[in-house]
């Protein structure tokens, strides 16, 4: 028998302090959590910075319930509580806001939060529920449409439903896991802004994983600072710098500089799309009309809110989605995402998550180096026969030049770390001449190193005359990298502006749609 | 990440323990799990066939001491054997060549079918009047190309449509049948032959010979040589690259510019044509003529060859016969130890579903998995 189930569900309405002692988790022989104790005062919003992997979600997951700590406590007002599943969290009061949503999108807001009970009962009365909800409702800062489907919600106005659900549910210790990552700056700001006012009137307490620091400096309180599974640092946001802070997180490891932004040598090639129309998966036009020139040694970055066409477009100029409608330029001739145009006009690419959408995870790291060069010379001969040693010679010169750690060639690509997967697509995309360069957030889930290794490369292909989209569903990485800014809305181009001098708020603005 | 499992670069390096044995040990160690696991579902369904025969009174040890001697343990039985495994190898190849490109198909009954019909159809008017010779290799292209059709469309269909290609293949075998008792029950049907529906019989001059010096058909040799062939073209080819990339990972092959469709529906066709050749050895080295017996489960049991050879064509020849041991035995077992025939099927059931489960136990054991110096970023 659970402890939470000894206890009477928590009925307070202020939010309570939170504790873990020692906490230490083992997967194997990895120490993802080693002896973290962080403490977070009611009433308080409190940051959990980290590099990705450093173990922000495991100590959350510990917290929740999912994981069970190997050793170490957790403290709720100063008690001492124990969490052995997701179901006792909820009893003591402690929720959480994941990433994506959990929302029932066909359903309604006020569906969903009755449904989302755990005692609903079998038969629902709507109209003692309604009168109820909007008695709980009234008590809130926010509010959101209880009549429409989630579905038809904002991402802002989705977000709000999530934290109304758990404040509905009465838990008052909120986990926000990258609340903001959906959501446009503006939108960000607001609910961000909603939550502190209620964690400052005592009402709520709020824990944030974030790798955002103009978030966690605007919003938060106190911040711990997590890296390699132990707790590095931490203490009162806006004592510590920015600089501080992103100290304890990288450690001592050594940060590429961003190469600088140089006019190019050569002249490569200009990529245009006009008038393109592409279909989502349910046969909607995602991409619908979206027209664009890249010239040659420029980066143009694509913002914009996820979901209004970035991934069809991309798809689309990759060649894993049919082009309904319009053109692809290159140098004024027509593309299309063929193998033979590949190679003829020069375009390669870097997706998000390589190992899912650019590499074979059981083939070898020389084979799958080898996939823009398998069938041509010196790995093919008379087009069909295949010589292992080229591929491998290959492979070798690329492992070396990439800095790529893998024990052998031919070692499964899915047994290397993720930073070194994405190192060897770089290699195979990147170590010929690149006239165009189609990148896709390619960042997503990487550590600071790899990141700036990545972006360096990215701008190194520009300043050798390369015409490169960028599209991220991060704006600083965008407004560091782009020379121009292009944001997409409703799968068309919304809005285009220099990146120099470009405005956050325009561009947010622009994102919403407005 | 912040969310999922933690990775290696979440490790301090203290814990990293490093690795033991030499790489080729290592490697030896890591492979020998594709040889013990596929073993190990073999003794299972061996224990619970064990189990079905003494529910039902009959002594597991006499089943052995049959299956080799009807199938192994004399000159005679093991030629009959591997005459049987001919077109074990042929279907299982038409199994294993679409694993490699992501496809399930298991439609190879219906191509050898049609296959085998195909050669015997177009023969009945070159009997008599061209030469063997000539009249055996127009059976042959006639067997590929029409069982190469078959099983291609239920690769066009996947690629174009996106058509399960399972369900396809599978309910196109039955209207393969359908349509080889139509033509033979009908238009086709020999007037002489009163007992069964068949085609005109090719006659002893038209047959395809032994191979010299043992009583085993060409189609053997002819499967063995399929199978190098095949393994050669998967792995040493650009063909077979692309083939295994977009098995591998469709969106890859996609953002490769690969020619996927073609691919796929090459793949289908080769298949096909390893099934419909198979039909053409039946025809022309065993029955003499297409009927009914043509659909004996060949390409049934070829499914289960391919997937206990994990697909890889070297390995599907030495378990076709192993496979085509059981099946020459089943005669002997069903008159000695008054078994119904179908008890064979009972124990190729049963390896194939303990086999399926055993698909689940890859990556559970340590043993397999020597730390790799997995180098953080």
């Amino acid at each position: 028998m659970s402890v939470a189930q000894m206890l009477p569900p928590a009925v307070t309405t202020k939010g309570p302090s939170l504790e873990t002692i020692g906490m230490t988790k083992v997967f194997g022989s990895l120490v993802a959590l080693n002896d973290v104790s962080i403490k977070v005062p009611a009433g308080s919003f409190h940051a959990l910075l980290g590099e990705n992997g450093a173990g922000k979600s495991t100590l959350v997951k510990c917290i929740m319930g999912f994981y069970i700590p190997d050793k170490g406590a957790l403290k709720l007002d100063g008690q001492e509580v124990a969490v052995h599943n997701p179901r006792d969290a909820q009893a003591l009061g402690i929720g959480m806001v994941y990433q994506h949503f959990t929302l029932v999108p066909s359903l309604t807001a006020a569906e969903n939060l009755v449904a989302s009970r755990a005692d609903a009962p079998a038969v629902i009365n709507w109209r003692k529920e309604r009168r109820e909800l909007e008695t709980f409702l009234d008590r809130m800062p926010f509010r959101v449409p209880l009549d429409r489907p989630v579905s038809s919600l904002a991402a802002g106005e989705k977000q709000k439903l999530e934290i109304l659900k758990l404040l509905y549910l009465n838990q008052r210790f909120l986990i926000l896991d990258e609340p903001t990552s959906v959501l446009t700056p503006g939108e960000a700001d607001e609910i961000l802004g909603l939550l502190r006012d209620m964690a400052h009137r005592g009402e709520i307490t709020v824990a944030m994983i974030s790798h955002k620091f103009r978030e966690v400096e605007a919003f938060c309180d106190d911040v711990s600072v997590l890296r390699r599974g132990a707790k590095v640092g931490g203490g009162k946001v806006g004592v510590l710098t920015t600089r501080e802070m992103a100290a304890m997180m990288i450690g001592d490891a050594v940060i590429r500089q961003s190469a600088a932004r140089v006019d190019p040598p050569r002249i490569g090639a200009s990529l245009e799309i006009a008038g393109l129309f592409v279909e989502n998966d349910e046969g909607r036009d995602a991409v619908a009309g979206f027209d664009l020139k890249i010239k040659s040694g420029e980066i143009v970055g694509i913002a914009g809110v996820s979901g209004n066409g970035q991934s069809e477009l991309v798809e689309a100029l990759s060649g894993q989605r049919p082009i309904k409608m319009g053109q692809v330029l290159i140098n004024d001739q027509d593309f299309e995402p063929k193998r033979d145009h590949f190679y003829r006009f020069k375009v390669f690419g870097l997706p998000e998550e390589p190992l899912k959408n650019a590499t074979v995870p059981t083939m070898s790291v020389a084979e799958n180096m080898a996939f823009r060069s398998f069938d041509k010379p010196p790995i093919a001969s008379m087009k069909w026969w295949l010589s292992p040693e080229p591929m491998r010679a290959q492979a070798r010169d690329l492992i070396a030049r990439y800095n790529v750690k893998t024990p052998t060639p031919d070692t499964p690509i899915r047994d290397l770390s993720g930073g070194n997967v994405q190192r060897a697509v770089l290699a195979r995309e990147l170590s010929v001449d690149v006239d165009v360069l189609i990148v896709a957030n390619p960042c997503f889930g990487l550590d600071f190193v790899s990141v700036a290794d990545i972006r360096a490369q990215i701008m190194d292909q520009r300043n050798r005359g390369a015409a490169v989209l960028l599209v991220s569903e991060d704006l600083d990485e965008i407004l560091e990298l782009s020379d121009r800014i292009a944001v997409i809305s409703e799968g068309k181009v919304a809005y285009l502006t220099p990146a120099a001098g470009a405005d956050r708020t325009t561009i947010g603005r622009y994102m919403a749609g407005h | 990440m912040s969310t999922g499992a933690p990775t290696a670069s979440e490790v301090p390096a203290v814990a990293m323990k490093p690795a033991a044995g030499s790489d080729f040990a290592l490697r030896l160690r890591a492979n020998s799990e594709y040889v013990a696991i596929p073993a190990f579902a073999l003794l299972m369904a061996a224990l619970l066939f064990a189990l079905f025969l003494l529910a039902i009174g009959k002594s597991p040890i006499d089943f052995v001491a049959y299956v080799w001697r009807g199938g192994f343990g004399t000159a005679f039985s093991f030629q009959n054997t591997l005459q049987r495994s001919s077109p074990l190898i042929l279907t299982a190849l038409a199994v294993a060549i679409p694993a490699r490109i992501g496809l399930i198909m298991i439609g190879a009954e219906g191509a050898l079918v049609l296959g085998g019909f195909a050669a015997a159809a177009i023969a009945v008017p070159m009997i008599g009047v061209a030469p063997p010779f000539l009249t055996l290799a127009i059976m042959v292209v006639a067997a590929i190309a029409v069982g190469g059709l078959w099983v291609g469309i239920a690769g066009y269909l996947r690629y174009a449509r996106g058509v399960n290609e399972t369900i396809a293949s599978l309910l196109l075998t039955y209207i393969g049948i359908a349509i080889m008792n139509f033509f033979v029950e009908g238009v086709l049907r020999d007037a002489s032959n009163p007992n069964k529906p068949s085609t005109k019989p090719l006659g002893d001059a038209y047959m395809v010979g032994k191979i010299p010096g043992t009583d085993v058909h060409w189609g053997f040799a002819v499967g063995v040589l399929l199978a190098i062939a095949l393994y050669i073209l998967m792995t040493r080819t650009t063909f077979g690259f692309a083939a295994r990339v977009t098995g591998g990972n469709f969106r890859a092959a996609l953002a490769q510019g690969l020619p996927v469709g073609k691919l796929i529906v090459s793949c289908a066709m080769i298949a096909g044509g390893c099934a419909g050749l198979a039909g053409f050895f039946e025809v022309a080295a065993i029955q003499g003529r297409a009927n009914a017996s043509l659909a004996a489960g060949y390409g049934f049991t070829g499914i289960l060859v391919s997937f206990l050879a994990r697909h890889n064509p070297l390995v599907i020849v030495p378990v076709a016969i192993l496979f085509g041991g059981l099946v020459a035995s089943g005669g002997l077992i069903q008159r000695r130890m008054d078994l119904p025939d179908a008890t064979v099927l009972v124990l190729q059931g049963l390896i194939f579903v303990v086999l399926l489960t055993s698909e689940t136990l890859y990556g559970r054991f340590a043993f397999f998995k020597p730390i790799k110096g997995r180098d953080r970023t």
